[in-house]
């Protein structure tokens, strides 16, 4: 390897003299020329954050260029690419600047580099693999550790003495332990990212990154000890040394481990109190995990561990506690994170080999290092597997013993510890950094490259990606069960015990400590296996542009309904019957339980009584699209208001109607009809006027907007729950602005729809359709004023021949005609199938007022259907003028609610 | 469901380990090695048993050692009243089902050799053992025995096939009751449509191994037993 960085390395230099502008330069024209300046160059300020950036920038450009040959990618690891690129860049770094600048800093390294990377280890870490295995892990991790060190470093001295070293290497036996502890630990950077690509199966992953991971107490343990002796001399050191060595062994590592499992329970109990601060939820998960850290560094425990344990230990509660937003802003945070500093690390790690300054070279020591660190590896792979395979019960095999000493990566921890050994104190520093260097580059380049075809070749059992099932989930926990008891009825306290133990003593006073109680409540593996099943069928189903209600495409379990009773109604008749149509129909028709009639009629009732934002929303859209008209459309507005209020006066003096609210409700769903013009018949009511709707409309949103805000705080503690599925036709983040202002507009009934039931789950396909221009929202509202004339007339006229309307109790009845939603629907599909634009092509029957509205309201319809299947992540993609309406729909959790 | 207590009471009139009357009063001997008092008719016992389960010599006077210590009765059989005693058995959800595993059909007693039996399911699957005895009896041990064993436990009836109520049982049994009825059913439904290929609403045997094909059952159903 250094051979190739070699020439890179006389390139630069030859050049060296000749450029003579080191890269700062630009910082030099900083000088503010005398007076005021229209223009300042401040690099001096911003430099070190900018270089910063610059590198991680450069780091992550160079990723993607990497993975724009998918060719490439596949044959060499990210991590090797990586190296030679930090070899190039150094390159020219050195030949511009004269001196190599940009190294790999080991405080740097691990006060921020390492951090993420660990802790995105430790909290993906599968728990339940890691402790299935966790014997072995350790086994490794300690006994594996310690004798690579000490083999290797004995070993080396024999070399030395054997005058295989050159004698210009001053170092004695304890040089060479120290050298060996820091050269002997399988590295987790370089392990994870070489490993991630190989995808070995899962056990064999486990064992060599959890080893990784736990080796971290015993190298630092191992250095540090080692450190000292050297420091102290060897005459000096007493036997109490020694001991105190051993003893420290464990101070490190169950102290670390303890640091970090302290700040775990800190993290998991902070996040159950962050109810009302879902923000910063991500970030306390990320300082607290950071702070375990600092703290073991400070302590000089093992910070890694300590990572590693809060990671894995705060997981579960922090999960269960924070909101689905969160989680996925931590996963993706540390994912990002973490791959940053890993990308940094490598790269930094090429550049930092290119400082000749800092290593010497003897061949005899590097061959000797590479073959020994090779050849103990194996050798006590090998031993340890085999008084391991005593007590597996899976027993590890050959194979996968080889990919286990072979996956030994070191990595840029044994680089750090190597910068930071003191050259007065160790004399040969300066080889042992070379050799290191080495060791490295030859693992992760050499090694890393092989391995892949190696597994290949020996046929590795490979980890099959496979998603889980409810069966594989409920049949596991039984097989738990089942190992427990018979460990009970054996006598034999093993394993499966303690887990069983574990478990217990976890759901009585743990989990009932860190988690919140509604997350408590719902807590069940088996029921979140099927929460996620669902939420994915849904979105897999929403994404193949499905329509809820072609059932063809239905994949049943996808669509969970209230209740099981409608769920196997459901299944039973799509299987049987394999007509999906009705299925929407079919579902209601099963749900008619008192309580969902119950749940039916309030829903209703709330419907007709709260209003939807809509038109305010478009308006105020207008305004920000067409400016110029912005005038104009306000006295608009003020003449809709006019209009609605005498109307409704007018309405209430003829019929004696007190639910002034549901009125212009009805009328809409009239109008709707009106619009549709087909689905008249269903209904019986004579079209209505589409000139009131747009006046109530106006009002009505501020209710609407109000039942929103008192939604989305209940929508939160939602989140938190098993399965509700919030539709929300309005897509809250784009209209937030205006429900803002219009929210001192209208003292609102605070009634919140309950979580509406199976029956509700068709109803806001229906009740919402009415609302919205979902796509033009300009073209919409340009033509509604229009219509508006027009439509106001026949409004009126309408009005006289509504007799009474049955808005009320229709609703409860019949879902569908106090709604608009039963004219749609016929509508809908057809709607659906085509593009949405073209439905902008008004149909004659629009002609009139109706016209942006049927739209609309075909497009609301299918949004609404889809919505309840596609969870909160959606929203952002329907269309901004959508949705008004805000639905709750909860899917098989009424009762919780 | 079952006659509990006349085994205890009885002197035991079954004779210990499959008529085997020499060795009845080794049931009265607790801890006491069998090794020790082992005739030939014990030793012949004890390779059948090692031949049938698998398990080593160690193993079975390890386990005898513990069944003579469950066995309260003294009488060479477990009863219900024995395996219940275990008290973490007792409140493990399956428990019972467990227990009931144990029992040969319409029995309300087991004798060492049948416990064994059962036992023998949670062996490790061993290299040695998937080579030889291709045309043998399959070991009780192989994946397909232990899948059965999980599958009886679901299997109330005993039709070779999980109906959904007897699904339904099972997740009652596992699941919390923070879950509603509600949500069990509508998981169960899901579970069995998952599973149910051939339409017919129920699991068959077939089916639950073709569910958990990519499982390690291997793994997941063996516990390590002393040597």
């Amino acid at each position: 390897m250094l051979r190739a960085a070699l020439p890179l390395l006389g390139l630069p230099l030859a050049g060296a003299g000749a450029a003579e502008e080191p890269t700062q330069e630009p910082g030099s024209w900083g000088e503010p020329p005398p007076g005021l300046t229209l223009f300042r160059w401040q690099w001096h300020e911003v430099e070190a954050p900018y270089l910063v950036a610059l590198w991680i920038l450069v780091a992550s450009l160079a990723k993607i260029v990497f993975h724009l040959s998918r060719k490439v990618t596949s044959l060499v690891p990210e991590s090797c690419l990586l190296i030679l690129l930090g070899l190039v860049l150094g390159g020219i770094v050195l030949a511009v600047a004269k001196k190599a600048e940009y190294q790999l800093e080991p405080g740097t390294f691990f006060l921020f580099l390492l951090p993420p990377i660990v802790l995105d280890s430790g909290y993906f870490m599968p728990s339940r693999l890691f402790f299935d295995n966790l014997g072995a892990i350790l086994t490794y991790a300690v006994v594996g550790t310690l004798w690579n060190a000490f083999t290797t470093g004995a070993a080396l001295w024999g070399l030395q003495q054997a005058g295989l070293v050159a004698p210009r290497v001053q170092a004695g036996l304890l040089d060479f332990l120290l050298f060996g502890s820091l050269i002997s630990a399988v590295d987790p950077v370089a392990v994870l990212a070489v490993f991630e690509e190989v995808h070995v199966n899962e056990t064999l992953f486990i064992i060599v990154f959890g080893e990784s991971l736990l080796n971290d107490a015993v190298t630092v343990v191992l250095y540090k000890v080692c450190n000292s002796f050297v420091e102290m001399g060897s005459a000096n050191v007493q036997v109490t040394d020694y001991l105190k060595g051993v003893a420290s062994l464990f101070v490190v590592s169950l102290g670390g481990a303890a640091v970090g499992l302290v700040f775990a329970f800190l993290l998991a109990l902070t996040t159950r109190f962050t109810k009302r601060v879902r923000i910063i939820e991500p970030l306390l998960v990320f300082l607290l995990a950071y702070a375990a850290y600092l703290t073991a560094e400070m302590a000089s425990l093992s910070a890694i561990l300590a990572v590693t344990m809060c990671g894995l230990g705060c997981k579960k509660y922090v999960e269960a506690n924070i909101s689905h937003k969160s989680r996925t802003a931590v996963k993706y945070t540390m994912k990002t994170l973490a791959s940053c500093a890993e990308t940094v690390i490598f790269m930094l790690l090429g550049i930092s080999a290119v400082d000749s300054s800092k290593w010497a070279w003897d061949s005899g020591l590097v061959l000797g290092t590479l073959f020994f660190i090779l050849f103990f590896r194996a050798l006590g792979v090998v031993l340890q597997t085999w008084m391991l395979n005593q007590f597996r019960l899976v027993p590890l095999d050959k194979i996968d013993q080889v990919v286990m000493s072979y996956g030994g990566l070191r990595g840029a921890v044994a680089f750090a510890l190597v910068i930071l050994l003191d050259r007065t104190k160790v004399p040969a520093k300066d080889y042992f950094v070379a050799t290191t260097i080495v060791v490295v580059f030859f693992t992760v380049i050499v090694q890393g490259l092989t391995i892949k075809p190696l597994v290949k070749w020996l046929k590795v059992k490979r980890s099959e990606h496979h998603k889980p099932t409810l069966n594989q989930e409920l049949h596991e926990h039984t097989f738990d069960h089942i190992l427990a008891a018979v460990e009970d009825v054996v006598g034999h306290h093993g394993y499966h015990y303690w887990r069983d133990r574990w478990e217990q003593f976890d759901k009585k006073y743990l989990s009932q400590l860190l988690m919140r109680r509604s997350a408590y409540r719902i807590r069940d593996q088996i029921w979140d296996v099927y929460y996620r099943l669902n939420i994915r069928d849904a979105i897999s189903f929403v994404d193949q542009g499905g329509h809820v209600l072609s059932s063809t495409g239905l994949t049943l379990p996808s669509m969970p309904s209230r209740n099981s009773v409608a769920e196997t109604s459901v299944t039973n008749l799509l299987r049987e019957s394999g007509s999906g149509a009705c299925l929407d129909l079919q579902v209601i028709d099963t749900v008619r339980s008192g309580r969902d009639r119950e749940d039916a009629v309030m829903h209703h009732l709330l419907c007709g009584g709260l209003y939807k934002p809509r038109r305010r929303y478009k308006a105020s859209c207008s305004r920000h699209f067409i400016s110029e008209d912005a005038q104009e459309r306000q006295d608009k507005e003020i003449f809709q208001q006019n209009m609605k209020r005498r109307l409704e006066s007018f309405k209430s003096t003829k019929h004696n109607i007190c639910f002034t609210k549901n009125k212009p409700r009805t009328r809409k769903a009239s109008r709707k009809k009106d619009g549709v013009a087909n689905a008249e018949a269903t209904n019986g009511k004579p079209p209505r006027d589409l000139g009131f709707q747009d006046t109530a409309a106006v009002i009505l949103t501020v209710e609407s907007e109000e039942e929103e805000e008192s939604d989305s705080s209940e929508t939160e503690k939602e989140d938190d729950e098993g399965i509700i599925f919030v539709a929300r036709a309005t897509s809250e983040v784009l209209q937030e602005g205006k429900f803002s202002g219009s929210l001192e507009i209208c003292p609102s009934p605070r009634i919140i729809p309950p979580s509406p039931t199976c029956a509700e789950k068709e109803l806001p396909w229906k009740s919402g359709q009415g609302d919205l221009a979902v796509y033009v929202s300009s073209e919409t509202t340009k033509i509604v004023p229009v219509d508006m004339q027009t439509g106001w007339n026949q409004s009126i006229s309408s009005l006289e021949s509504l007799a009474s309307p049955p808005c009320t109790q229709a609703p409860t009845l019949t879902r569908l005609p106090p709604h608009p939603l039963g004219t749609e629907e016929p509508q809908a599909p057809l709607d659906l199938s085509s593009d949405p634009r073209p439905s902008f092509a008004f149909p004659p029957s629009l002609a009139k007022a109706g016209r942006s509205r049927s739209e609309s309201s075909a497009d609301i319809s299918q949004q609404q259907e889809l919505q309840p299947l596609m969870g909160h992540k959606n929203h952002t993609h329907l269309s901004p003028g959508t949705a008004n309406s805000h639905w709750c729909i909860q899917f098989n959790r009424g009762g919780r609610l | 469901m079952r006659s509990r207590n006349t085994a205890l009471s009885l002197p035991d009139p079954s004779p210990f380990l499959l008529s085997h009357p020499p060795f009845h009063w080794l049931g009265f001997r607790r801890h006491r090695s069998l090794s020790t008092v082992m005739g030939s008719q014990a030793s012949t016992l004890l390779e059948e048993i090692k031949k049938e389960t698998g398990f080593s010599h160690g193993q079975i006077i390890r386990l005898y050692s513990r069944f003579t210590s469950l066995d309260k009765g003294d009488n060479g059989t477990l009863s219900w009243e024995d395996f219940q005693r275990i008290p973490e058995l007792a409140i493990d959800p399956p428990g019972d089902r467990i227990i009931n595993a144990f029992f040969p059909e319409g029995e309300d007693q087991v004798n060492f050799r049948g416990c064994m039996k059962t036992l023998a399911h949670f062996r490790p699957i061993e290299d040695n053992e998937k080579s030889k005895d291709v045309n043998g009896p399959e070991p009780l041990d192989s994946r397909s025995n232990k899948l059965h064993f999980a599958f009886q436990l679901y299997d109330l009836d005993e039709d070779d096939k999980i109906s959904r109520d007897e699904m339904l049982q099972v997740l009652c049994m596992m699941v919390g009751v923070s879950i509603s009825d509600e949500q069990l059913g509508s998981i169960a439904d899901r579970t069995m449509q998952e599973a149910d290929q051939d339409g017919d609403s129920a699991i068959s045997f077939t089916e639950f191994v073709k569910v958990l094909e990519k499982v390690d059952v291997e793994q997941k159903m063996s516990i390590r037993f002393l040597h």
